[in-house]
């Protein structure tokens, strides 16, 4: 569904990514993981085009991509740090981008419902928690029924019965056959949803793999200790 | 596109800033008019404050907005929404809505105390200028990512088109006071808008009389219907350059 090849980008002097080329196919979710600054963000960045890549390729369903922008309508995108104007309320900005997006035929509200963010929808995105923010950043990336969600530590700063409502969301959108990008620290939380792991490191690719493989290669119960594993001892695949 | 314009316009309605702009203008061009006795009068004290004011909030008005709407950028940008389409709208509903405060602050008062023809040219400068310095504001913007940068450059062309060029322009004419300079002060003109408008209103006073022999060649020159549209032409491509360039740094950059 989304292929990317021989992805380069760096800001001035440093490389962000290096020689990144993968695969993601439909119906799975893929957490993205590695160390902070190892690029997990810049790369989801340019699947959405909001960083433009030195280099490289971006295909979603063999077509390119760059510099596009129409193909954003089958990608929803939850910021790690919602940043939404503001002076508008929730309610002008869920329908500033329902506006926008008038030709998508399927609305779905089922996380505003879920978040109660109807019955504070008066209130000014300046003035939201940041839980909050996140909450409706998600309602907004699940709204149009997007064949891509891409986000981006999605669990940072919700509180637990809201992040067990989005876990809930993505295993659901994953039935419905959709390729959801996580990243994320949070190994239990991976482990919970995810089926894959994309593995960062300095900008170039340490290792992609299911996560009973990742398991059976490193020998152990638990993904936290066999990514610590990898980690430590290097791999050899 | 119309549909995003839409949007900024309505934060920037909410900010009240404009509001205050409309009323800042309003008072002014009335408490001149009233002053001055006759309505030329009152357009040259106006000409005068009006291309040292409105290049100023323009600019910097449209460079606070513009690193302000940042989030909201961010936010259309991950939408199947173009970045250039993002930007013009930006442009055009900061540029429109001074415009907009510089017609009913300046316009009105102009047409109730009946300037005429000057008058007219006034406003129609007042107009380009606004575009001209919201299009420099939003260049100074995408050149760098901090704000308080960014305002510096802003405040910087404000200060050299407004007041350094003039300085600048007085030297060469007293140092190079022997040469005949007609056509090098044209020049010289055409390189700032602020100058540019300033002559186009000016010419069409009697005060123009004064200028001696630099002045009856500018009038020749600017006193013709070729002559005003070729300097509107010339301000116009003062809004299109940094509007162009600066769309294209936008559309060509990592947000």
């Amino acid at each position: 569904m989304i292929a990317i090849e021989n992805l380069h980008k760096s800001y001035g002097k440093l490389q962000v990514l290096r020689n990144v080329s993968v695969e993601f196919s439909p119906g799975k979710v893929v957490s993205i993981i590695g160390p902070n600054g190892a690029g997990k963000t810049t790369l989801s960045k340019c699947i959405l085009g909001m960083v433009l890549p030195d280099s490289g390729e971006i295909k979603i369903d063999g077509q390119s991509v760059l510099g596009k922008h129409a193909y954003r309508s089958q990608i929803g995108y939850m910021p790690q740090i919602g940043r939404y104007p503001e002076n508008m309320k929730i309610r002008q900005v869920i329908e500033m981008i329902r506006d926008i997006r008038k030709d998508a035929k399927e609305v779905d509200e089922e996380l505003i419902g879920l978040y109660s963010l109807k019955e504070i929808d008066e209130k000014r995105m300046g003035a939201l928690s940041g839980g909050t923010k996140q909450k409706v950043s998600a309602a907004l990336a699940f709204m149009f029924n997007p064949r891509i969600l891409i986000l981006d530590e999605p669990t940072a700063g919700l509180d637990p019965i809201a992040a067990e409502i989005l876990k809930s969301k993505i295993l659901k959108e994953k039935k419905r056959g959709k390729l959801i990008l996580i990243t994320s620290h949070i190994m239990s939380e991976i482990e919970e949803v995810a089926d894959e792991v994309l593995c960062l490191v300095d900008g170039s690719i340490k290792f992609y793999e299911t996560i009973p493989d990742l398991k059976a290669h490193t020998q152990e119960e638990r993904l936290s200790r066999a990514v610590a594993k990898i980690m430590n001892e290097g791999y050899h695949p | 596109m119309n549909k995003i314009i839409k949007y900024v316009l309505l934060d920037i309605i909410k900010s009240k800033i404009i509001i205050a702009y409309t009323l800042f203008l309003l008072l002014l061009s009335i408490g001149l008019f009233n002053l001055g006795g006759s309505p030329d009068k009152g357009i040259l004290s106006l000409l005068n404050l009006v291309l040292l004011t409105v290049p100023l909030i323009s600019i910097v008005f449209a460079t606070t907005h513009f690193y302000n709407s940042y989030e909201f950028m961010e936010l259309l940008v991950s939408q199947p929404i173009n970045r250039t389409k993002i930007f013009m709208s930006e442009y055009l509903a900061v540029a429109l809505s001074l415009s907009v405060a510089f017609l009913v602050g300046v316009g009105i008062p102009v047409a109730v105390f009946g300037a005429g023809l000057t008058g007219f040219y006034l406003v129609l400068t007042g107009v380009f200028i606004t575009f001209i310095f919201v299009a420099m504001a939003f260049l100074a913007s995408v050149i760098t990512r901090d704000k308080a940068k960014g305002i510096g450059i802003a405040l910087m062309l404000w200060f050299y088109f407004a007041l350094i060029y003039d300085g600048i322009v007085l030297f060469i004419l007293y140092a190079f006071g022997d040469y005949p300079l007609e056509y090098a002060t044209l020049a010289m003109t055409v390189l700032n808008p602020v100058d540019l408008g300033r002559i186009i209103v000016l010419l069409n006073l009697d005060v123009s009389a004064l200028m001696g022999y630099t002045g009856a060649l500018y009038k020749s020159i600017f006193g013709s219907v070729w002559g005003i549209t070729a300097a509107f032409g010339l301000l116009l491509l003062w809004a299109l350059i940094p509007v162009l360039s600066s769309r294209r740094i936008f559309s060509r950059r990592d947000l």
